[in-house]
């Protein structure tokens, strides 16, 4: 057995992989479910090491804005929390997606709403695909469903939020979050030198020299036409990424007659509840989308000429649900189930709502 | 082979940390595992339950309805759980924190006095190790010996001289088990 | 004459600092910003630190200072700055990383960041522009506006018993220690100036020496605000603002 196989909580996943992925700093603030990447971190001590920085904020609000300064001078940066953590961020990330800077957030997520709960739930969906914070814009929404992507998906989501210049989420819970499984952690990176940051950020705000204009990191525009462009080229941007950086998951959906969609932790679930109605004799699949924002309408559009109806499945009173129907288009018949409030559907609850709601 | 566990009990007896050393005992077997508790804020004291899966394939839910085997050591989680054994399936139990004792008649049932053994042993932070001793005599899922590499993985560096304690304690539970 | 007579090195009696650009300002006419700008413009010149200078604007008056002075700057959320410059000091330690914050920026929406940021010792400078108003959003009341003092959200006058004592947060900062140097300067008058370039100055060797944070209050005038002619203004403010926050050094440890 090869000594890189590791089990661990999603969560330390998280640590672990940051500091492998060559993260120049952590800033988050402690909130159940999600309180072990910073203990991790800080049990670690990654800054005797590859020299990453980590740093308990004094609230969500200050380690966005530290995630905000730090990530406008080009470095890696990134935060995590959990729910109620995460709305409190949503003004820097607003920011962020603002003045295009690439950093990565972390939701853990939890019941809500308001303090709501410590257990899991997916109720932060609209929340994290619909914008959350004010403004046009978009975060590269990522929903891992294991341990070993909440590992990949901080690298994955890093190289994303630098392509394109724009932040990107994880979108985990805190079922994937608490719960340990194997791992393989990504391979040492380096942190990238500054004539390295230099290179590949002209545009970060790192000290003017002699020869270039300032580099000034704003989202700040009082001139409505101008306003307006930039707007257009965010929008342009978006229109890119939904193009190129669509991923899914497909779970015997070849023959498929009834098609669940479901993400993250109930993804999981799903897969079991699609065994044992298999073994039944019920021909249903899974589409899990990976990323929830840019989402595989496509695919799901072409799975509505195939199934005879879909059920979403999700730990929340309806939200993903209405981006399948709008990608199915009324073709076929599309219900929702969930659990509210931090309940977890089982396996079997599934295949009975599937009953019940699609068949 | 897959094996759906639920270990349920008290905060501060073990149970989550039980679940992670058999969990680490399937790791160190080659197997995949995955171990997904009902945490909370309970540190001592209050409800506390883990389900641990060891299986030779990829697992799909680390959530379930029913269990292979259930490992009760309150009367709380028999209320709970015991209905939750698959037909044909374990449940094993410590009578200790139990009043009503179980019913079913279609799951083979294990009573395993590891409290009053660990009390006994004078070792009652081995109790979780008894128990544990005890599900591998009726369920060798994992061999004693990636146990003991498990607790090692689990256990802090400076803990690893508790380790032989630890192995007595699964040995007993091989034993006492009924 | 000619103007090529007058034009001449030997006849130059002031020159803008290069750092500062020619764009036009957007602020009112005997507002004390730009002369603070300027002097920020001056030290890093003479310090020729501008390769390794980051600054961070805030919302309000002053959040356009990126237009303004030549240097590379992160444009704040209202009240966030100290976090942002925490953060940035800690990923490039050789860097002079400040912040440009008013009253409301600093001691109303930022209070959290502010008295973490100097609890920390982090060596950043902060210039605060202290001039007891809101004036991006129209003169409405900060919570350094005097008793007494109207505004468009306290238009009878502050009344301590509805929205509280005006806060001297600069006392307060001293008290931290992660704070090195923490003084409180004015603008109004030659003198005034020259001793604020001074204080300025030695926050940003201060920054760049890693003796911790530097806070440098500048109590200032908003006449739009205030209503009243700037030299009115600067009169008011010294009767007025000058007893509410007394000029000084308030704490230096790197004596």
């Amino acid at each position: 057995m090869s000594e890189e196989i590791k089990l661990m909580k999603g969560n330390e996943a998280i640590a672990h992989a940051a500091i492998r992925c060559g993260c120049d700093g952590y800033f988050g603030y402690p909130i159940t479910p999600q309180s072990e990447v910073l203990e991790t971190l800080t049990e670690v001590e990654p800054w005797k090491t590859t020299g990453m920085n980590v740093l308990q904020a004094e609230s969500e609000v200050a380690a966005i804005n530290m995630v905000y300064g730090g990530a406008g001078t080009g470095k890696k940066v990134m935060t995590s929390s959990s729910s109620p953590g995460v709305s409190l961020k949503q003004e820097g990330i607003s920011y962020l997606a603002g003045a295009e800077l690439p950093a990565l957030i972390v939701n853990v997520m939890r019941g809500g709403p308001g303090l709501g709960t410590i257990q899991p739930s997916q109720a932060d969906y609209f929340q994290t695909v619909k914008g959350g914070g004010h403004g046009d814009y978009k975060l590269i929404a990522l929903a891992p469903a294991s341990v070993q992507e909440m590992a990949d998906f901080v690298g994955l989501g890093f190289d994303l939020a630098f392509k394109y210049r724009n932040p990107a989420i994880i979108l985990a819970d805190g079922v994937i979050g608490q719960m340990m499984e194997k791992v393989v952690l990504p391979p040492f990176k380096p942190r990238r030198t500054d004539e390295e940051i230099v290179k590949e950020c002209p545009w970060a705000a790192v000290g003017k020299p002699k020869n270039r204009k300032c580099n000034i990191i704003t989202s700040l525009e009082l001139d409505p036409a101008v306003m307006e462009k930039k707007n257009l080229h965010l929008q342009e941007k978006y229109r890119e990424i939904e193009a190129n950086e669509v991923r899914y998951e497909e779970i015997q959906c070849k023959d498929a007659e009834y098609l669940l969609v479901a993400f993250g932790s109930s993804a999981r679930i799903c897969q079991k509840a699609v065994e044992m109605a298999r073994a039944e004799g019920i021909k249903v699949g899974l589409l899990r989308p990976i990323t929830l924002w840019p989402f595989p309408s496509k695919v799901l559009n072409q799975f509505a000429n195939q199934v005879k109806s879909m059920l979403c499945v999700e730990l929340n009173a309806g939200q993903m649900v209405e981006d399948v129907r709008l990608a199915v288009n009324g073709k076929v018949k599309v219900e929702h189930f969930g659990r509210l409030g931090g309940i977890v559907y089982t396996p079997d609850e599934i295949i009975e709502a599937m009953k019940a709601k699609i068949m | 082979m897959t094996e759906e566990i639920i270990i349920a009990g008290f905060g501060g007896q073990g149970v989550l940390s039980m679940g992670k050393i058999l969990a680490y005992s399937g790791l160190m077997q080659g197997k995949e595992v995955s171990w997904m508790p009902a945490y909370g804020p309970e540190q001592r004291g209050g409800t506390a339950n883990v389900t641990v899966i060891l299986s030779d394939e990829r697992i799909s839910s680390p959530i379930l309805n029913s269990y292979d085997t259930a490992i009760i050591l309150n009367q709380q989680s028999l209320d709970k759980f015991e209905k939750t054994v698959k037909p044909g399936g374990t449940l094993i139990y410590d009578p200790y924190g139990v009043t009503k004792e179980p019913t079913r008649k279609d799951i083979k049932i294990y009573k395993i006095n590891a409290m009053d053994t660990s009390i006994e042993m004078n070792a009652p932070k081995s109790f979780n190790m008894i128990i544990l001793g005890g599900l591998l005599k009726i369920r060798p899922i994992v061999d004693l010996e990636n146990v003991i590499l498990g607790l090692k993985k689990t256990l802090p560096e400076r803990h690893h001289k508790l380790i032989p304690m630890n192995e007595a304690a699964l040995k007993k539970g091989m034993e006492i088990i009924g | 004459m000619t103007i090529e007579d007058i034009i001449k090195p030997e006849n130059l009696v002031y020159k803008k600092p290069d750092l500062m650009n020619d764009r036009p300002m957007h602020y009112c006419p005997g507002c004390s910003h730009g002369v603070v700008h300027k002097l920020i413009g001056e030290v890093l010149e003479e310090m020729d630190v501008v390769e390794d200078t980051i600054g961070i604007t805030p919302v309000g008056c002053a959040v356009f200072a990126y237009n303004y002075l030549d240097i590379d700057w992160e444009e704040a959320a209202h009240g966030r700055a100290p976090a942002m410059a925490v953060a940035i000091k800690r990923l490039r330690p050789n860097k002079l990383v400040f912040t440009y914050q008013g009253d409301g920026d600093l001691a109303a929406i930022g209070t959290a960041e502010t008295i973490h940021a100097c609890n920390r010792r982090d060596s950043i400078t902060i210039i605060f522009i202290n001039n007891g108003i809101y004036g991006m959003t129209g003169g409405q009341m900060a919570p350094t506006t005097l008793e007494g003092m109207k505004t468009a959200t306290c238009p009878y006058g502050r009344d301590v018993k509805v929205n509280g004592h005006p806060l001297k947060i600069t006392n307060l900062l001293k008290e931290l220690d992660g704070t090195c140097y923490v003084t409180r300067q004015s603008v109004q008058t030659a003198a005034a100036v020259r001793k604020t370039k001074k204080a300025i100055r030695k926050a940003f060797e201060n920054n760049l020496n890693n003796r911790g944070v530097s806070v440098v209050e500048v109590v200032s005038t908003c006449n739009s605000g205030w209503k009243m002619s700037p030299s009115m203004a600067n009169k008011w403010m010294e009767e007025n603002m000058f007893p509410a926050y007394p000029l000084g050094d308030l704490k230096d440890t790197t004596i």
